[in-house]
């Protein structure tokens, strides 16, 4: 085994989510000298896997006032912080004949104690509004919700942490720890481009794996009960509504449609699987079916909307410590120093939360790590905004972006001000990868230079290349010419190309039927009929 | 948002698979490449229009609406609608004076055939082609089709409605603007080759340009009106008596039938089956042997017919070119289906001629090389620019069989 004898450092963070990247931003703007580990890439497990809701808060102000209050206060801080990764769309609560109106008086209250501009507003007022809203609905109420992309936002934060000194290290998986008298001193990662190992020294580790952070917690010795409940989300094909439509009732199935981007998704179920599904979930008909029955009654057009695929997350729920049975559930955050609880020092681990509370997790995990270090640095992330909306990264005035008004305009949506960064120089820069989403020639080899990108699935994520109507039909084998180009091997762009249509079938299987499936059927007349490509391939 | 007020129908450009053929047959993506093409203008631009209306992309100015598109699609989406629509609700440059002049064809006809010696002489004079150009826009290599000094409508009120009341079968003649002012001579041809087979001709109770420039030059309200005005009529003849209402020009049947529902939200569903061509109708009573036609022995001539686009779209062109091998004296070339690349107006703005003419190029150089005696064609404004940018004159289908028809043999062969 090699030992990487380059540096020690102040902190190893472990998971390339939201929360790994924010605590790695947060650690690395302190001062610390900071490690991002990630086995795959960013925002790949349950980040990249939700509505991409930016909540109120209103959705918790009946159940949980702290979430509730939590949630108002990230939403406001990452509309000022990460503009460029943020809709202000606004939502409706919408009460429906079937539900209870005299909840609705219930939901205003809590909100408002929870700090959320809530108003009742009139119906017809809620129509005009947002048209495809369910039109016999009796009731509805506005509150503050928007939608944010979690790609861009992860994305942001893993920039920033490198503009801050981090080291970041995808397609790296841990291992192992290096433990010494009870304290942790390493980790142990297996990087699976040189299919090696080697050890990395730290003063301290921050498990900020999700669900994986359960089996982090074993290799560590240490006990994190956890329990992996699934949630179904479903993608239409293009935006339905303009703003969020939620059902003002006891949170249940499917009562969320947020528009984001191009597309709109509804969701989300919720069922216990067990930790063995967790690297490959399945979207089951039941869930499909659910899914557009209790969407059709927020915004009766989905019934007739393409979809475009179903995706399933895992939600890292966590026992209390004083509860393993897991009977009561805490789903606001967890932090676990394991020096005070388990006796094993330098390891810390920070989960539960969700996407939205992801700055104020990492906020808790980098404080505690500060005070363990050392370190007297208070946390700036609140107030310093995210590379993309900080007016500083625009350039002074020369414009070396000049594409098609579409493909800028899409551009600056992804990237924000980091859009500057792009240079279209020559006419095949600006030919055009992906059409559905705009991406060009010139976006792509941006994203593999800057952003960490090793294959489509990667560039899919820093630059929508194949997720919108075509599904990769016409822009995977565009895509997968520029990263030949980079990587120089042709064979590895095309078994990548393989895995990459297999990824966007799977999406799509479930909700084949229609134009969907008369989509993916061209896709295979091409990639297997013209290009020759077989499902065999994928290794 | 306001719901859509346009018939575009809500998710039809969610039926796009993608496959870009409508590309490969978009005449304009060919030769322009700031035109981003009818896949990505319209069901992909549709899609983030949808997000943001700020993604409308001014580029859309360069489709023709030629219709091609929707011709090519395997997947019946409405192409070439969901850009105009797109047009239509998001443009933000409004229609300036070029825009008004060259759209409102009554207005300009108007006043133009009052005092056409003058007009016809200035309009062709090279300070005032200096001045249309550079000021207004409007190419200097184009020439204005002449105005005629009696308006179509005057001559036949004059010389011509008397006598149809002799016969007992009746069309309602929708002459259309070029007709009316710059070319009296097809109505003409039109009202001999109806009354030889007994078919007397009149004209509807009122009639208004059918807007087609009014639509591509962004002058809706005014569209939406005039299309109104015509349907009420239309709908006079057709439904309350009985009268089919036959056009000459493919486009303005093909605004009358299918732009007025889908882009300027105007119900024809219960009178769109009695608008017809006028070579389709004639055709058809030909060929369901309801009238017989003879023809002159001695009319002899090679004859290139162009098809349309609008013709393409409504897949007419077999009516038009079934008709013209009626004439045993023609030997009939039938040239490859392709936009010639005027486009009404379009290939009158400055911006559009060099687009115009690429477009065209490789049709005028059959023509040239085939050197026919006339190209034939269902659509006055080819005719302009096939006759502007080629050696070879341009003949409507029905002047040719005007002209070809033994008046006195086909009217006996009716009378039994």
């Amino acid at each position: 085994m090699n030992i990487n004898s380059e540096s020690q450092f102040d902190a190893i963070i472990i998971g390339g989510g939201a929360t790994g990247a924010g605590t790695a931003r947060d650690c690395a703007m302190r001062g610390l000298k900071v490690l991002l580990v990630e086995r795959s890439d960013f925002a790949s497990g349950a980040t990249g896997r939700n509505h991409g809701l930016l909540h109120s808060g209103a959705r918790y102000a009946v159940t949980d006032h702290e979430s509730a209050s939590e949630c108002i206060k990230e939403n406001m801080i990452l509309r000022r912080v990460a503009r460029h990764c943020v809709e202000e769309n606004d939502g409706l609560f919408i009460t429906l004949p079937e539900d209870d109106l005299a909840y609705q008086a219930k939901f205003v209250e809590s909100c408002r104690a929870a700090g959320i501009n809530a108003d009742i507003i009139d119906p017809a007022e809620a129509k005009r509004m947002e048209p495809s809203v369910n039109p016999t609905l009796i009731g509805a109420v506005r509150v503050p919700d928007g939608s944010v992309d979690p790609f861009r936002l992860t994305t942001a934060n893993v920039i920033d942490a490198k503009i801050h000194g981090a080291v970041v290290l995808t397609h790296h998986e841990v291992v192992g720890f290096i433990i010494e008298q009870n304290r942790m001193t390493g980790v142990k990662l297996y990087d699976y481009g040189t299919k090696q190992t080697k050890e990395y020294r730290s003063k301290l580790v921050i498990n900020a794996a999700g669900i994986w952070g359960h089996h982090i917690a074993e290799l560590a010795g240490v006990k994190v009960n956890m329990f992996p409940a699934k949630g179904a989300l479903m993608v239409f094909g293009h935006r339905v509504n303009n703003m969020v439509i939620n059902r003002c009732r006891k949170p249940a199935n499917a009562d969320i449609l947020v528009p984001g981007d191009t597309i709109c998704v509804i969701g989300t179920t919720s069922s216990r699987v067990p930790f063995e599904e967790c690297d490959n979930m399945y979207v089951t008909r039941e869930e499909v079916d659910l899914l557009l029955k209790e969407g059709e009654k927020l915004a009766p057009a989905l019934a007739s909307t393409r979809i475009l695929r179903a995706y399933a997350g895992v939600r890292p729920l966590v026992a209390s410590d004083s509860d393993p049975s897991g009977r009561s559930i805490s789903r606001g955050i967890v932090l676990l120093d394991h020096e005070t609880r388990d006796g094993l020092a330098g390891f810390i681990t920070i989960t539960g939360g969700k996407l939205m509370t992801y700055r104020l997790m990492a906020e808790w995990a980098a404080d505690l790590a500060c005070k363990k270090l050392g370190v007297n640095e208070k946390c700036r992330t609140a107030d310093v905004p995210l590379p993309g909306s900080r007016e500083e990264d625009k350039a002074p005035s020369k414009k070396v972006y000049d594409m098609s008004a579409t493909a800028t305009k899409a551009a600056e949506g992804r990237h924000g001000f980091m859009t500057e960064k792009i240079k279209a120089e020559s006419l095949s820069d600006k030919a055009v990868v992906c059409e559905c989403e705009e991406v060009s020639v010139a976006e792509v080899d941006y994203a593999i230079n800057d952003l960490h990108v090793d294959n489509l699935v990667n560039l899919r994520r820093r630059t929508r290349v194949g997720m919108g109507t075509c599904q990769g039909e016409l822009c995977a084998c565009r895509a997968a010419g520029r990263l030949a180009k980079a990587s120089k091997c042709a064979q590895r762009a095309q078994d990548d190309l393989t895995h990459f249509l297999n990824e966007r079938w799977k999406g799509m299987y479930p909700v084949a039927w229609g134009h969907t499936l008369s989509e993916i059927q061209f896709t295979s007349w091409i990639y297997e009929g013209v290009y020759g490509l077989s499902a065999s391939d994928n290794k | 948002m306001i719901k859509d007020t346009f018939n575009i129908s809500d998710n039809n450009f969610e039926q796009c698979l993608k496959c870009t053929v409508c590309t490969v047959y978009c005449p304009v993506a060919a030769v322009k490449p700031e035109y981003p093409g009818p896949k990505q203008s319209g069901p992909d631009g549709e899609r983030l229009r949808l997000k943001n209306p700020d993604f409308y992309d001014e580029a859309l100015k360069y489709c023709l609406n030629c219709k091609r598109c929707e011709v090519a699609c395997p997947h019946d989406v409405k192409i070439g609608d969901i850009i105009q629509a797109a047009r239509i609700k998001y443009s933000k440059k409004k229609p300036g004076l070029r825009e008004m002049m060259l759209a409102n064809t009554d207005i300009m006809g108007q006043m133009a055939t009052t005092f056409s010696p003058v007009v016809n002489l200035s309009l062709g004079l090279k300070p005032v082609k200096a001045v249309l150009d550079g000021v207004m826009k409007i190419d200097g290599h184009r020439t204005f089709p002449k105005y005629a000094s009696q308006k179509f409508e005057s001559w036949f009120k004059k010389t011509a409605q008397a006598s149809q009341a002799q016969y007992k079968n009746r069309v309602s003649f929708f002459h259309g603007c070029y007709i009316n002012y710059n070319y009296p001579q097809l109505g003409k041809d039109f009202v001999k080759a109806m009354t030889a087979v007994g078919y007397g001709v009149q004209l509807l109770e009122k009639e208004k340009c059918c807007g087609v420039a009014l639509i591509s030059n962004g002058l809706i309200d005014q569209a939406k009106k005039q299309a109104e005005l015509n349907i009420h009529s239309i709908r006079r003849s057709v439904a309350e008596a009985g009268i089919p209402v036959v056009g000459a020009s493919s486009t303005c049947v093909f605004t009358m039938r299918d732009e007025y529902p889908h882009l300027l939200g105007v119900d024809n569903a219960d009178v769109r089956d009695g608008i017809n061509l006028a070579t389709r109708f004639l055709y058809s009573l030909v060929d369901s042997g309801k009238v017989r036609l003879a023809f002159r022995d001695d009319y002899k001539l090679h004859l290139a017919y162009h098809t349309a686009c609008h013709m393409e779209k409504m897949g007419w062109a077999i009516y038009s070119i079934s008709a013209l091998r009626l004439i045993p004296g023609v030997k009939l070339t039938v040239l490859d289906s392709q936009c010639c690349g005027i486009a009404g107006t379009y290939g009158f703005k400055k911006e559009n001629y060099p687009t115009s003419q690429a477009i065209g190029d490789s049709l005028f150089k059959k023509i040239e090389a085939l050197a026919p005696d006339y190209v034939v064609t269902d659509c006055e404004t080819c005719k302009w620019q096939i006759e502007m940018s080629t050696s070879v004159p341009v003949k409507h289908p029905i002047s040719i069989i005007a002209d070809a028809l033994d008046v006195e043999k086909t009217i006996e062969l009716n009378r039994r």
